[in-house]
């Protein structure tokens, strides 16, 4: 059953208010979120207006979008105007944009209420949402574990019960990693599928926003009331969008999946894959294909290379992208007697570690010399993974992993060491280099009760059949009926 | 080098002196020309001059957290438009980068520009200098290539002229994001009049296309200048220094001038040229050294993943490139060539194109070319001059002024008469011929009414008419003078000539 669906239809009814539901919603936030930490500022007040505009609405006998009144949280990377919007780092603390991002005023136009922003690694970099300036998010499954990142504070937020969906930002894998370590659906969009215009750029050649959401009808809802050409995003397409929700209820009960040929990328389960992780996902492959899939084994010979590639490209995008945090303008400023001194303590009080380890590895990879051999031949590596991908979607229509090597693990466990903490992203980065939708669905829980997620890959655009997929997938099995052990 | 190591050791020595090394300038120009569109290259913020600082600026332009870029398409029909007329290779793909660098003035830190990719190539312009003779001469000055991207915003400091130094400074960026179009020459150019009339042919080009105003004064045309020198004949090229902070054509040409006697002075007493920025100082009239460029800065450009490539079609650009008007040169060439006009005229008259396609029309409508030259670059700039006033808007139109031209050639009128008609046609227009019949001031040309005159006269001034006859030849001006007087300035000055002289001599 969809949660926003659900909902829709007891406002609708009348069994419910939207500013009832707001509230409830708010008043969880208030008694959970000190253990979760999801949120890094709640928007109680504007979310409370808001659900009176739709309640009015209803009074009025108005129609009302499948998102009204829809209590949601916003990663605290995407702009909302005259609300702080800190992406989690020091040099954006108490920063008000003047302007709203596309997909808010999108939201808002539905109807959908913004409960408040959530925690994030700063500026969106890392795995974990352990790199947040403010808070570390727990993991609504396990407290003491992580979240995923970078898009933790939603993830765990709609795990939580603490927002309806939410949505997040997918750079290498920002919203499928938090939605498999939930235990919820996270929504990487096709690049250009859903307008970039006031998410703060962290790689702009490969940050897309999505949806986090407790089912998968709840994600093709919010995907579409976000997705559309935007004038204000070059880089976002002019196709149409599909009636995703209603492709997801017109599939077939007995043989969903009939015809569809569906491919296993053998390179994500070698080495380093959890045993638990495998277990789960070779069962959820085997039930694809109880509904009616063909199975293909797939080689992507230039997968790995992936994961190194990224960490040239997305860095190298972000030292551009960050160097307007100078104090200049808004944000920190440290003062300082020049000009100079005060770039330099604003950057150096305002960043955390792992920001300044990728602008210097940005600003390193793009220096004159050492351009050629890092960010150019990255270039090409990224040619190479989407040229794997097309020949993989000349055989088949979706590919399926697992989402992450392995589940939730411990916070603090991978603080240390960057490097195996950059290994959590092995699945997800390809398919952000190669542009491509992908979505994570829960597929089933170890033994220690941590959920874990089976990643579904599309061709360009194709939304409709990962979503279709996962739909099927979903709806014959027991895993999103799951609720994290009570928060008390 | 010791005298052992010197292979012409035994070279019979010369008893004059060795020849002075002679030494040649080689310069380049890069020219940045603030394109003429309503609003800013990313954004809609208007790019009026001179409004109050910060008003003209929007998330965009201020580089806000989030927000994209959107390239204007006039920007770029305007950069192609001048490539075209630039005689530029167009690249059906092209690409913007972002080059970076920290300043204040730059909001985002890193300015949207264009680098191995740039929207043209490989073109040239001509230039035409006319010397003191009036002996034209011509010269191809290459493009090197021509790119777009956004201009910064401007500092202004408090308590000094620099950054360093200032108590604080502030910056208003409504400059920050006005389109701009960078022209790179070749280093073609051998003296500061070359490199002059480059920069004025440049700024001609841009004005009749109507992409640039060129106005130096507001910043809307800044070129700066790379100069070396190097002995005559010699294959390799000096040490450049770059000069900036001109902002007349005759600053540019006296910078190079000073620059090459400075660098010129240098070698000679056996200096090393420094490569180095410096600047023009009007007042004290040379150059000064304003910072080094040993270690040339790395601005750590790659591809703005915020803008898709720029594609062009050869349709697309065949389309721009049949809009694009005749050029000051096309001009120049039909002038001199086919209408028969002097270099400096048909310089003076393509100048502007609104003066040109004035001249055209006056001589499509019937007008002699020499003629009509002279009255549009004489009287007419004259009364614009002082009135303040365009060529568009001149109350004389063309055919007016052919009307009046050919009044003079018919001999309807005198040269003099349409002299004094001009203010009231020029700020009245209407049609000459009508004005010279209102006024009767058509001209006397009929033989009989002019000896008669010629008799009166005679009988009026006995005196003079005997001194003349006696060979005071002088007096044949008086009476010329006279018949003016007695008709008004309406008597055909040759028919009175011929008359005169006929009657006088008796
Ligand atoms: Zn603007």
């Amino acid at each position: 059953m969809s949660l926003l669906k659900n909902l829709g239809r007891q406002l609708r009814a009348g069994e419910l208010s939207a500013t009832e539901l707001t509230q409830a919603y708010l008043s969880r936030i208030e008694r959970h979120d000190p253990q979760v930490r999801a949120y890094l500022h709640v928007t109680a007040e504007q979310a409370l207006r808001q659900a009176g505009r739709v309640d009015a609405q209803l009074a009025q006998g108005e129609p009302l979008h499948p998102l009204a009144g829809i209590p949601m949280g916003i990663k605290d990377n995407l702009c909302t105007q005259g609300i702080p919007t800190t992406c989690a780092s020091k040099v954006l603390a108490g920063f008000c944009p003047p302007y709203e991002s596309t997909v808010t005023a999108q939201l808002s136009a539905c109807g959908a209420v913004m409960v408040g922003k959530t925690n994030l690694d700063e500026f969106a970099m890392g795995s974990s949402t352990e790199n947040s300036a403010y808070q570390v998010t727990a993991n609504p499954w396990d407290l003491k574990c992580v979240p995923g990142g970078s898009s933790g504070g939603s993830g765990a937020a709609v795990a939580a019960g603490l927002c309806a969906a939410a949505l997040g930002s997918d750079t290498g894998g920002s919203i499928r990693l938090p939605a498999a370590f939930c235990g919820v659906v996270g929504l990487k969009p096709t690049y250009g599928r859903v307008s970039r215009y006031g998410l703060v750029a962290y790689a702009s050649s490969l940050d897309q926003i999505g949806p986090l959401t407790p089912t998968v009808m709840d994600a093709a809802l919010v995907l579409e009331a976000i997705a559309g050409h935007d004038p204000k995003d070059s880089t976002s397409l002019a196709t149409d969008v599909p009636r995703y929700s209603e492709t997801l209820e017109s599939l077939s009960e007995t043989q969903p999946l009939a015809g569809r040929r569906v491919g296993l990328v053998q390179e994500t389960l070698g080495e380093g894959l959890d045993p638990e992780v495998n277990t789960l996902f070779q069962q959820a492959v085997a039930h694809l294909a109880s509904l009616g899939a063909e199975i293909t084994i797939i080689s992507c010979p230039r997968f790995a290379y992936g994961l190194p590639a990224y960490y040239i490209l997305a860095p190298s995008e972000a030292s551009a992208n960050l160097a307007r945090y100078d104090g200049v303008r808004y944000g920190l400023r440290a003062p300082e007697a020049t000009l100079l001194a005060m770039y330099q303590a604003t950057r150096a009080q305002g960043f955390g570690p792992e920001v300044k380890r990728r602008i210097m590895l940005g600003t390193y990879t793009l220096s004159a010399g050492y351009y050629d051999a890092y960010y150019l031949k990255a270039q090409k590596v990224r040619t190479l993974i989407k040229e794997d991908f097309e020949a993989a979607f000349t055989q088949v229509d979706v590919l399926v992993s697992p989402t992450a090597p392995t589940p939730a693990f411990k916070a603090g466990e991978k603080t240390a060491d960057p490097l195996s903490m950059y290994l959590t992203d092995l699945m997800t980065i390809p398919v952000n280099l190669a542009g491509l939708p992908a979505l994570s669905l829960p597929c089933g829980f170890t033994a220690d009760g941590l959920p874990v997620g089976l990643q579904i890959i599309g061709r360009p655009l194709a939304e409709a059949d990962i979503l279709q997929v996962a739909y099927a997938y979903e709806q014959t099995t027991p895993w999103h009926h799951r609720q994290p052990p009570d928060l008390s | 080098m010791k005298p052992t190591e010197c292979s012409f050791l035994f070279w019979p020595m010369s008893i004059a002196a060795p020849p002075r090394t002679q030494y040649e300038a080689v310069i380049g120009l890069e020219t940045h020309c603030q394109l003429s569109t309503a609003t800013k290259i990313f954004c809609g913020c208007p790019t009026t001059f001179g409004a109050p600082a910060n008003s003209q600026t929007c998330p965009i332009c201020l580089g806000m957290p989030g927000v994209l870029p959107v390239l204007n398409a006039t920007v770029l029909e305007y950069a192609v438009k001048a490539a075209l007329a630039l005689n530029c290779q167009i690249a059906p793909h092209s690409k913007f980068d972002r080059k970076q660098y920290f300043y204040p003035d730059l909001p985002k830190n890193y300015q949207i520009s264009q680098y191995d990719l740039p929207i043209a190539q490989q073109g040239w312009l001509e230039i035409e200098l006319v010397d003191e003779q009036g002996q034209s001469s011509r010269k191809r000055i290459t493009i090197e290539r021509l790119h777009m991207e956004e201009d910064a915003g401007k500092l202004v400091h408090a308590g000094a002229d620099r950054l360093a130094g200032s108590d604080y400074s502030l910056v208003d960026y409504n400059r920050a994001g006005v389109p701009l179009c960078e022209i790179v020459s070749g280093p073609d150019m051998r003296s500061g009049v070359e490199a002059a009339e480059y920069a004025q042919e440049l700024r001609r080009i841009l004005r009749y296309l109507g992409v640039c105003d060129g106005n130096m004064q507001e910043g809307s045309l800044r070129c700066d200048v790379n100069i070396s020198v190097r002995p005559v004949g010699s294959p390799v090229f000096g040490t450049k220094v770059e000069i900036k902070n001109m902002n007349s054509f005759s600053a540019i040409q006296r910078a190079i001038d000073y620059e090459i006697e400075r660098q010129t002075q240098a070698l000679e007493a056996g200096e090393r040229i420094r490569q180095e920025t410096r600047l023009w100082e009007e007042g004290s009239q040379r150059t000064i050294s304003m910072r080094s460029k040993e270690g040339s800065s790395d601005y750590r450009y790659f591809p703005e993943p915020d803008l898709p490539p720029i594609e062009l079609t050869p349709a697309q650009i065949d389309h721009w490139r049949e809009e694009l008007p005749q050029l000051p040169a096309q001009k120049r060439h039909h002038y001199e060539e086919v209408l028969g006009l002097s270099a400096y005229d048909a310089r003076v008259l393509t100048d502007e194109r609104p003066a040109a396609e004035y001249f055209e029309a006056t001589v499509a409508a019937g007008a002699d070319p020499k003629q009509a030259s002279n009255w549009i670059s004489g009287d007419i700039t004259a009364y614009l001059k002082a009135h303040k006033l365009d060529i568009q808007a001149l109350p004389l139109r063309p055919a007016g002024l052919a009307e009046l031209l050919g009044l003079i050639q018919a001999g309807t009128i005198s040269g003099k008469i349409a002299k004094e008609l001009l203010p009231e046609l020029l700020s009245q227009g209407g049609s000459p011929l009508a004005l010279v019949e209102a006024k009767g001031l058509t001209q006397l040309s009929d033989p009989a009414a002019l000896e008669a005159i010629i008799d009166e006269l005679m009988v009026a001034h006995p005196r003079e008419l005997e001194q003349y006859r006696a060979g005071k030849n002088k007096l044949f001006g008086f009476f010329v003078g006279q018949v003016m007087k007695k008709t008004g300035g309406r008597a055909d000055p040759r028919l009175t000539n011929d008359l005169l002289k006929a009657k006088l001599e008796g």
